[in-house]
């Protein structure tokens, strides 16, 4: 895609300011890195960082029964939440292939936000639109949000500093309204790198002054801008999935291992049979998490994997762990091989190198 | 960045020590600050040739695997074994201790197709 093509958040400016390396991810036109994948990396699992996730969408659903209707279109169950908290969840396809993984969060009764990849967002609004009732009101407000997610063991302790000691952050998974600069903005507590950490929403005009503000306060915790690529190092060492990637509308959660996030138990959703079935037939292949055995070169996607000589599947997302300092990965595998303790071969440029499935996640803290 | 005055260049970001009859080759600090966080280098086997522009070589970063290509057409005599232990060399002293490999090269005349520091500078400008 030429560059002219692409979107850019409202931090753009702030990004180039910083020197980042800027790249194409999703069709929009992004940070991958500041002072490096690595020390970032570090940065988020020993300080705190921050990230620029302003190409992500946010849709608002509401309406009466918005509720029963959401519970029909996504696998995890809306009816489980409260008010003010949110859940991960999936939209799935008539084939119960993945169309997004997404975070939807109970803001009223009848009121949900919906946070849901960059790539993604005309494809479920359109989906959304197709399906749902005339009288429910469905908004994409992705062009008027700007967001930050703010990760790390001193997150919490940052947060304190910068919106005042009196106000109490939202706990796991809620989220709740706080200002800034006379504007509402809302704090989740939720993140893609298995460390402590907030979500922040806010209107895309104040993206700047929040921007400079929360580095200005997170000087003194060690803050850091983070990009794209450590924010894939992360959650790949906590084996988070990256849709596009390791989820796409050819594979369904079951496959995946993310069943904790589908409830079969709910009468009906748009693509429960076909997970019904995977359920009772098993999955063909699943997505496992591996560690390269010995130091080497790092796997990458579609590297071939190999169990007994046989080619069992392919990489679907993979790198060096920055924390473990050995290559992991994801990929798909024949559920026959797909036991935790097996040993894999990776092909890498013709070579074979040993590997073994590991139990989710990669990373534990110590 | 760092471009020194007595090396040749290439399009590709190799840099090209001339060594009597071999050429001593290794990426420039334009191109391991663009990769940053070097993981892993396969280096080439000794006694290989290589074409001009044959990629010999692989650096990893975090990211992304990148080829190294031979320069100009020759032998490999030399590989720089010290960056499988320490793959960072290329991070930390990319003209010095980065080396990647020396090429004995089959036509002195071939590098005369290199650049020299200036036309590289405006190549990264």
């Amino acid at each position: 895609m030429p560059a002219e093509a692409l979107k850019t958040t409202p931090l753009k400016d702030e990004h180039l300011k910083l020197r980042a390396k800027m790249v194409p991810f999703g069709g929009w036109l992004m940070p991958v890195q500041y002072s490096g994948i690595v020390d970032e990396h570090r940065t988020v699992r020993s300080a705190v960082g921050i990230f620029d996730i302003s190409h992500m969408g946010q849709f608002v659903v509401s309406g009466n029964a918005a509720r029963d209707w959401l519970n029909r279109i996504l696998t995890n169950n809306v009816a489980k939440l409260g008010v003010g908290t949110g859940q991960y969840t999936f939209l799935l396809n008539d084939r119960g292939g993945v169309i997004d993984d997404l975070i939807v969060y109970r803001t009223g009764d009848e009121e949900f936000f919906l946070v849901v990849n960059a790539a993604r967002v005309d494809e479920d609004f359109d989906w959304l639109q197709k399906h749902k009732p005339p009288h429910l009101e469905l908004r994409n407000c992705s062009p008027h949000f700007g967001a930050v997610a703010i990760q790390g063991p001193r997150a919490a302790e940052f947060f304190r500093a910068w919106r005042g000691n009196d106000k109490e952050p939202p706990v796991r998974n809620q989220i709740a309204d706080f200002t800034f600069s006379d504007n509402a903005i809302s704090v989740a507590r939720t993140g893609y790198t298995g460390e402590d950490g907030f979500e922040v929403f806010f209107p895309a005009e104040i993206a700047t002054e929040l921007w400079q503000d929360a580095l200005a306060t997170g000087g003194k915790f060690g803050m850091k801008p983070c990009g794209l690529g450590a924010r894939d190092t992360l959650r790949l060492e906590m084996c988070y999935p990256l849709n596009g990637s390791d989820l796409s509308p050819d594979r369904n959660p079951i496959e995946a291992g993310l069943g904790l996030f589908v409830d079969l138990e709910k009468q009906d959703f748009i693509g429960r049979p076909s997970l019904l079935e995977t359920k009772t037939k098993g999955a063909r292949e699943r997505l496992i998490a591996f560690k390269m055995k010995e130091k080497g070169p790092p796997p990458r996607p579609h590297y071939p994997v190999f169990a007994d000589g046989n080619r069992v599947g392919e990489i679907t997302s993979g790198t060096l762990s920055p924390s473990l300092n050995i290559g992991i990965g994801l990929a798909y595998v024949s559920a026959a091989a797909a036991k935790v303790g097996t040993a894999l071969e990776v092909e890498i440029r013709g070579q074979k190198f040993p590997a073994t499935i590991e139990k989710k996640p990669l990373y534990k803290k110590p | 960045m760092n471009v020194p005055d007595g090396l040749l260049y290439t399009e590709s970001h190799e840099w090209i020590k001339r060594e009597a009859e071999n050429i001593r080759v290794g990426i420039t600090d334009h191109a391991q600050a663009e990769l940053t966080d070097v993981v892993f280098v396969e280096i080439p086997k000794t006694g290989r040739t290589a074409d001009a522009k044959e990629a010999v070589a692989v650096v990893e970063s975090v990211k992304a695997a990148s080829d190294i290509y031979a320069p100009i057409k020759g032998t490999v005599v030399d590989a720089n074994k010290a960056l499988e232990a320490n793959p960072a060399l290329i991070n930390t002293d990319p003209y010095g201790e980065g080396w990647i490999f020396v090429l004995k090269i089959d036509n002195p005349d071939d590098l005369k197709n290199l650049k020299a520091a200036a036309a590289y500078k405006q190549q990264i400008a």
